[in-house]
């Protein structure tokens, strides 16, 4: 039995001393693969807590910079490209220091909830690169703001919503009320009013970005009401309102129930058999952003201290394809009117009317 | 075996034990445990940044385990700690905003303040507890969901609709340039002596006045105590005031050091909620609860670097986290393991002596 404990003793003490003498190595290692890709534009970015894949703009801005490193042969990882989660708001700073000790070369911070952290870092580690997205942050030669015109692709998928539906109803659901959310209730409603002043639309926030459950409730209740179309403005929030619609199209195939999906193509997400509950989606080109924002980063353009607003005219915001769930004679009509937006016929409100 | 081989060997024994399965865990998910616990490590202590980050991190936790295990040692489970910390959290950022004073003052009285709305949040489930028997459990428990709501909504109101509430001034804050500066920029704040402070002042309370004997004897036995001329139901409020008040201060450890300002919360800071990990890591001594706090803190901390050094998923890395903190917490089991090896060859021993 003595023997036992000392063969305990001895695999403790080995096993500390490995992890102690492996500590040793690791700096000499990192020292190596930070010289190795000088060359390179890196790119890298954090996420704000919804998660890498969140099927929103997480996930949409590391598609673009992945995109990115496709076309300039860049793998994950140091001296190339990357990116970090945050679980917690906490982390946001301390992700952001982490990528700059990496030596990232610009690195995108997504989300408003992002800003002052950016801010904060930037101030400190001015010779980084940072670029926010959907947020402002002013004044710091060093931050690139990206920002999108919602409130235009929303326009469109009111006006989409106003010949499509059945009921003459229809709902939108917010996240948390907020100016980025005010674009897209002010585009939605502005859209609706524009094709069809006799729909109605619902409107309702839901407190949260998280919630599935309360948008469960809420589109629910839009649904009973006589609403047949619903927009979400509510990352994964909307989540609930997609269970909903596919519930009730599950138990009736004929069904009028539909729902817009917000900031990428969330068509894949509203499949019920060989039917689909998605009519449209509004898309902020997050990707597009990225990569573009990248590039500019690359050719030594880094819009430094500026704020680039992606609109309809550039292809930063839209409409996602249909899939036919849109007649051809809608189709036309939401064509029109992108032309006059695009043209500066139209303009489009940024907060909702009372 | 002596039992003093014994406390140092247990620690070091259940800690292994825990790396080993984590290591399990991260080479059956096809991760580098090596790398993962280097990771770890760096993340730790790999510079003064992390040391930095690292001791910010552990200062909430030790108030948190404080508020705890000081519930605990007066006969009550307060699960309501992650309620008063938030608004504790939200009286310091209003203070911090909302009031102009001579710096110093200004941090002394938005801490002040954040610890009163700690501990009138506990008064409401210890009142309850004192005069109607409702369990403390539930109530705050359901304490807790109310403060999430009532602060969001109170963010609102104070910034116009907004996501979160001015910076508070500079007079108030306790985040430091010099700190800063020392650590590569890390958000190490002047609250870990206030953390110090509390925990003595946990133990001063505790061991050393009347007050304190008199909310451990409440503990231990209502109707002795009672029999004995104390009085039950303000000792009981008492206890849940005190404990509330230190979790208050674990707010304002937030809103004063690490953020200045408080946002809207989608969900809990789960702060509270790892306090009781803590406080029963810590034995419910204070000390103890330092050092809880100290494993939970950098552990924690740690942690976030492995994605980035280690390519290891957060999922990956939570897990492999609370497992360390499982076999530390469940070093009762090593000891039983210990102290039945050593029985069988104290009879082992005995047997052959007979012969």
């Amino acid at each position: 039995m003595k023997k036992r404990n000392l063969g305990l003793a001895l695999t403790a003490v080995l096993a500390s001393s490995t992890l102690l003498a492996a500590c040793g190595s690791d700096d000499a290692k990192k020292g190596d693969t930070k010289k190795e890709d000088k060359d390179n534009f890196t790119v890298a970015m954090v996420t704000d807590t919804g998660g890498i894949d969140d099927k929103s703009f997480n996930q949409s801005t590391w598609d673009g910079i992945q995109e990115y490193g496709k076309e300039n042969g860049l793998t994950k990882g140091d001296g190339g490209i990357d990116y970090l989660q945050s679980n917690q708001d906490s982390e946001f700073t301390t992700n952001l220091q982490k990528l700059v000790r990496r030596d990232f070369d610009l690195i995108f911070a997504v989300g408003y909830k992002l800003h002052d952290s950016v801010s904060q870092v930037a101030k400190q580690q001015k010779d980084s690169k940072f670029a926010i997205i959907d947020e402002i942050v002013e004044g710091q030669d060093n931050v690139a703001s990206i920002m999108f015109k919602a409130n235009e692709a929303s326009f469109l998928a009111g006006v989409a919503a106003a010949l499509q539906t059945k009921t003459d109803k229809v709902g939108f659901i917010g996240g948390i009320k907020s100016e980025v959310i005010d674009g897209f209730q002010a585009g939605f409603e502005a859209g609706v009013k524009a094709a069809n002043p006799k729909v109605k639309v619902d409107v309702q926030y839901a407190g949260s970005f998280g919630d599935a459950a309360k948008g469960q409730t809420i589109a629910k209740r839009m649904y009973d009401s006589g609403a047949d179309i619903i927009f979400h403005a509510a990352g994964g929030t909307g989540t609930g309102l997609f269970t909903e619609a596919k519930e009730r199209k599950k138990k009736d195939p004929n069904a009028d129930v539909w729902a817009i999906g917000v900031d990428r193509d969330q068509y894949d997400e509203g499949k019920v058999g060989d039917k689909n509950i998605v009519l449209t989606s509004v898309l902020k080109r997050v990707d597009i952003a990225a990569k573009d924002v990248s590039n500019l980063g690359k050719d030594g353009k880094f819009p430094g201290g500026k704020t680039i607003t992606y609109g309809l005219k550039d292809d930063g915001v839209g409409l996602a394809d249909s899939h036919g769930a849109i007649t051809s004679k809608t189709q036309k009509k939401i064509d029109e009117y992108k032309e006059k937006i695009i043209k500066g016929e139209i303009t489009v409100p940024e907060k909702p009317g009372k | 075996m002596s039992s003093r081989f014994n406390a140092i060997m247990i620690p070091i024994i259940s800690i292994i034990l825990g790396l080993i399965v984590g290591a399990i865990v991260m080479a059956s998910t096809g991760f580098n445990p090596v790398d993962g616990y280097l990771a770890l490590w760096e993340g730790i202590f790999g510079d003064t940044y992390n040391i930095g980050e690292t001791v910010r991190t552990i200062i909430p936790y030790v108030f948190a385990g404080l508020a705890v295990a000081f519930a605990f040692r007066t006969g009550m489970f307060n699960i309501g700690v992650e309620g008063q910390l938030i608004m504790g959290w939200l009286a310091a950022a209003y203070v911090g905003y909302a009031f102009n004073l001579p710096t110093g003052l200004h941090a002394v009285v938005a801490i002040l303040a954040a610890a009163v709305a700690g501990g009138l949040w506990a008064f409401i489930p210890g009142l309850l507890k004192a005069k109607l028997q409702v369990h403390e459990v539930i109530v705050t428990i359901m304490m807790n969901y109310i403060a999430l709501h009532v602060v969001n909504a109170a963010i609102s109101a104070m910034s116009n609709g907004g996501e979160k509430t001015p910076d508070i001034h500079d007079s108030a804050r306790i985040s430091s340039e010099f700190l800063s500066s020392i650590t590569q920029y890390s958000r190490l704040h002047w609250g870990f002596i206030v953390a110090i402070l509390a925990v003595i002042i946990m133990w001063f309370i505790l061991e050393k006045t009347k007050t304190g004997y008199e909310l451990k004897a409440v503990g231990f036995n209502k109707n002795a105590s009672e029999y004995a001329g104390m009085n039950v139901s303000r000792n009981i409020i008492m206890a849940m005031v005190i404990s509330g008040a230190f979790a208050g201060l674990g707010g304002a450890m937030e809103a004063l050091g690490t953020f200045g300002n408080i946002s809207r919360m989608t969900a809990f800071t789960g702060i509270g909620f790892d306090g009781i990990a803590v406080a029963l890591l810590g034995a419910n001594q204070p000390f103890g609860v330092l050092l809880g706090a100290i494993l939970f803190g950098g552990l924690k901390n740690g942690g976030t670097n492995m994605p980035s050094a280690a390519g290891i998923p957060d999922e990956i890395v939570t897990i492999v986290i609370a497992l360390i903190i499982f076999f530390v917490a469940s070093g009762y089991i090593i000891q039983l393991a210990l102290s039945k090896i050593a029985k069988n060859k104290a009879a082992k021993k005995t047997v052959k002596e007979e012969k």
